[in-house]
């Protein structure tokens, strides 16, 4: 018989407000097995542990409930106490009355009920538990970071400055993503690439950092501490280790007509190209699409004009295999596409452009080398009207837009509207917004400069038509704050374009088994206490793959996601989950339903030797778990016909006690 | 290839054009345009905006009237059509709307579900005859001349309910112009309101809004512009300066060579 002590926590209010703690603390001192029970105000704290510890060893106690919050936040503070008063620390239950009981009842009669038949279901368990040993795995002391933008790269360099090797895989062919694309960076001005590119070089010259640009994760298996993944590296049909990166044969190319992604389309690259000067690693690529060689046969004009004798038309994908002990999700984010707002004429006019393609054309290295000159005839725009929130904030228009505030486009509208007044006095600016959202240090500041020192038109209100006509475009907006409608004849128009996460981000989470929201953000463990690690243990979050993001938070979060990975590869060996599956193999009836049914191919079948009744034996196909692939989720325990699987922690028998005492 | 057709008030009176052209050039292409019974007005004359179900039922009645030949409902005029799809759409996805119309009807022993397709005459060229098929039909090509497309607001919206084309940047009509040889201009507001009936009292309004439209197409440097709509027409002729407005069913008899 088990001697179980009971502790009901108040949580301040949180759970006394609704529940009755000192009547549940009496109703389950009449329990079976309960020998001690009592109430407390903050169980958790070290006043309340010390409660516990002490009646472990006044009352000789083989285990332990805790009636308070959700096993998710303190069921491992909980452990950790029985531990240290000489219990298992699988010899502790937690009744969650908090969460499931206090918080979604309003009448106290209702909500003390209900804790005590969930503190009895609690202690029918713990009846039934076990005492528990985790066992331990080693830890490959090598991180994988998925992405090399800003997020990625400080990530590599940060985890890489402690002194574990770090791998960036990126599928562009040079890393700097977005970053590099801009010109200059809110709210303090500095050139982008004068803060990026050294970042950049560091990653590529790090003794510790090892990129595979041009790359994509294929497949990834294995846990925290032992992922093995398998990386496609594309053919670049240049050899990486002659190239020099002199640029001869992209000037020779006589295929010149290809449109430049760096400059989102703006101008034209040669099919065989690098994407900007300060391009890490500084390799040429030929493009498959674009190559008449590589097309046709004909030509093979760069193969002749390089004299490192770099190219190689014959070049295959290449698939490399490599070990990690930590994966970190930098995947970043794009601009929507604009072709479902119409309204905006994006697809009629080339005078509106995308805030990004906005960014390309201030930008002293972009298609006008800096000059601000309009796309459609190369004329200088006397006006120019941006509007805010295209497709951010869009309340049922789930078809066309996002519901959430893409965070950056207050703060790069007003950046580009004070450029622009800064570097053009003749040129007027008017900015539509349905709220300035600059709540970042020195970011209001920095928008009322725009408005007060540099003479930006806000309007409050939202465009509803934007018309080509002739060479004006008439934007036609509304100003809520004058009820006036407005009409404007301008020369170009800016969409700042709702941001959504990368599109490769989806089957990337699929692999990784790390959770997204309906966004396709990838989810936090906690969105307060874990905000950079991801619920799947081992795999970390960086930048805006979790959320919209501007620079300065993106580099915050890189560093703290580094921070988790280097605790986590500091260790040499790693305590697992012992809540895994066992299967009973005297029942299992080798069926296979449970390796079917597990989502980390932890179950595998064996043959194994079984004496039979007059001494005969009989070979049978019998299920068997790896410990440490296994992530406890239980789905096999429910799979099986025969009742053979069960799941330690939480057996069949222990969830059936609950539901008895529950339904007592 | 057989369908109703539902011609409405105006096109028997005003835009005589706009049926006569539709039926020559229906006919050049095989089409047997079958004029409903007993038709009535769509109810366009009121207003389209109000929930008043009486004004709905002579639309219900011309679908129904189809439904039962099993044929698609074909109009012409942009209104019509957009009171008849309006009116299908709204038996389909209101249950309130459906159950009171059948309601009223049910002394003349018609119940209509919204099984009727209803097609634009635009859509049952592009859809059911196809562009490449009129292209291949032309005998008089519109070569060199240069046209611009007015769809005005009926034809495209409300655009979940029409689904014509794409309501911000549509190329239905451009698409046809093309297959006739001739050459579209795109013109920034060959969507946009032409003042509609505010010209019975709000004149000035009106010429506003079709001075915009117009000077807009001249400036895109436009011999003919081609509309579906009888008061689109009606609005940018009593203001236009020099510019030719015509309905779009003309050029498209003219280039199959039924005109005369």
């Amino acid at each position: 018989m088990q001697r179980i002590g009971v502790f009901v926590c108040w949580c301040g209010t949180n759970i006394a407000g609704t529940v009755d703690v000192s009547k549940v603390s009496e109703a389950l001192k009449n329990e079976p097995g309960v020998v001690y029970s009592t109430d407390y105000q903050y169980m958790c704290s070290q006043a309340g542990q010390d409660l516990i510890k002490n009646a472990v060893k006044e009352h000789n106690l083989t285990g332990i409930v805790v009636c308070s919050c959700s096993p998710r936040m303190h069921e491992n503070t909980f452990r950790k106490t029985a531990s240290a008063a000489g219990l298992n620390p699988y010899m502790v239950e937690i009744a969650n009355i908090r969460e499931q009981c206090s918080w979604v009842h309003k009448d106290i009669e209702v909500g003390t009920e209900k804790a005590i038949i969930l503190g009895r279901a609690a202690i029918a368990k713990l009846h039934l538990n076990a005492p528990l040993t985790a066992g331990e795995s080693p830890v490959t002391k090598r991180a994988l970071v998925i992405g090399g933008g800003i997020a990625g790269i400080q990530t590599a360099l940060d985890i890489a400055e402690a002194g574990f090797p770090v791998d960036i895989v990126e599928k562009q062919p040079t890393i700097g993503g977005k970053m590099a694309q801009l010109d200059k960076t809110f709210p303090t001005l500095d050139c982008a690439a004068c803060i990026l590119t050294p970042k950049m070089v560091e990653a590529g010259s790090h003794e510790k950092i090892n990129i595979y640009a041009y790359s994509q994760v294929e497949e990834v298996n294995g846990f925290v501490g032992n992922f093995e993944v398998k990386i496609r590296k594309k053919a670049r049909f240049v050899k990486e280790d002659l190239c020099t990166g002199c640029g001869i044969c992209t000037e020779k190319c006589p295929q010149k007509k290809v449109p430049n992604e760096f400059n989102l389309g703006m101008d034209n690259r040669s099919a065989i190209y690098i994407p900007f000067a300060q391009a890490v690693p500084k390799i040429a690529t030929i493009d498959p699409n674009a190559c008449a060689k590589l097309k046709t046969g004909k030509c093979g004009l760069c193969e002749r004009v390089c004299t490192a004798k770099a190219i190689d038309y014959t070049q295959q994908d290449q698939i490399i295999t490599e070990k990690y002990g930590a994966i970190v999700v930098a995947t970043g984010f794009n601009p929507i596409s604009m072709d479902k707002f119409d309204e905006f004429a994006y697809n009629q006019s080339k005078d509106v452009v995308t805030s990004l393609e906005y960014e390309r054309i201030m930008n002293a290295a972009g298609p006008t080398a800096g000059k601000l000159l309009r796309p459609s005839d190369g004329k200088h725009p006397h006006k120019i009207v941006f509007i805010q929130c295209v497709g951010s904030r869009c309340e049922n228009c789930a078809e066309k837009g996002k519901e959430y505030c893409s965070k950056i486009c207050c703060m790069y509208t007003a950046k580009h509207a004070m450029l622009t007044r800064d570097k053009y006095p003749d040129t007027d600016v008017t900015v539509f917004y349905i709220d300035v959202r600059t709540p970042g240090k020195a970011f209001d500041e920095f928008y009322r400069r725009a408005v007060e020192d540099y003479g930006v038109n806000y309007v409050k209100g939202m465009v509803g038509k934007v018309i080509p006509d002739g060479d004006k475009l008439i934007v036609r907006g509304s100003s809520l704050l004058d009820n006036k409608q407005l009409t404007i004849e301008a020369d170009m128009v800016v969409l700042a374009a709702a941001i959504e996460p990368d599109k490769t981000a989806r089957s990337l989470a699929t692999m990784l088994t790390a959770s997204m929201d309906t966004n396709d953000f990838f989810t936090e463990a906690h969105p307060k206490l874990r905000p950079v690690e991801s619920p799947t243990a081992g795999v970390f979050l960086s930048g805006t793959c979790q959320g919209p993001k501007d620079i300065p938070e993106t580099v915050s979060q890189a560093g703290a996601a580094a921070a988790k990975v280097i605790g986590l590869l500091a260790k040499d060996k790693l305590t697992g989950n012992p809540c895994v599956a066992e299967p009973n193999q005297l029942m299992c009836n080798g069926c296979s339903s449970c390796e079917r049914v597990c989502p980390y191919g932890a179950i595998t079948y064996e043959d194994k030797e079984y004496r039979m009744p007059d001494r005969t034996t009989q070979m049978r196909r019998v299920a068997s778990v790896n410990p440490a692939v296994c992530q406890g989720c239980g789905a096999c325990t429910v799979a099986c016909p025969s009742g053979a699987m069960d799941l330690k922690g939480f057996t069949n028998k222990q969830i059936m006690a609950e539901v008895d005492a529950i339904c007592k | 290839m057989k369908v109703s057709y539902f011609p409405g008030c105006t096109l028997k009176t005003k835009a005589k054009d706009l049926e006569e052209y539709a039926l020559k050039s229906a006919k050049a292409l095989g089409v047997e345009m079958e004029e409903i019974e007993n038709w009535q007005c769509c109810g366009g004359a009121f207003t389209t905006s109000s929930d008043e179900i009486a004004t709905k039922l002579s639309s219900v009645r011309a679908l129904n009237s189809a439904r039962q030949k099993g044929q698609s409902l074909v109009s012409v005029c942009s209104a019509c059509h957009n009171v008849l799809k309006q009116t299908n759409h709204a038996i389909k996805s209101n249950l309130e709307f459906s159950q009171k119309t059948n309601n009223y009807l049910k002394s003349e022993n018609i119940e209509y579900n919204g099984e009727t397709e209803v097609l634009h005459f635009l859509e049952l060229l592009r859809d059911k005859v196809g562009y490449d098929e009129i292209k291949a039909k032309v005998v008089n090509p519109l070569k060199d001349l240069k046209v611009c497309c007015y769809y005005g607001c009926l034809l495209l919206r409300p655009s979940k309910v029409m689904q014509m084309d794409d309501a911000e940047n549509p190329s239905i009509l451009e698409d046809l112009v093309r297959a006739l040889g001739a050459e579209p201009k795109y013109f920034g507001f060959r969507n946009e309101c032409c003042g509609g009936y505010t010209i019975m009292d709000q004149k000035g309004d009106a010429k506003g809004k079709s001075k915009l439209i117009l000077d807009s197409a001249k400036k895109a440097g436009v011999d003919v512009i081609v509309t579906a709509c009888p008061l689109c027409l009606y609005n940018l002729k009593k203001n236009q300066d020099g510019v030719k407005v015509v309905y779009f069913t003309e050029l498209l008899a003219e280039a199959l060579g039924v005109k005369e």
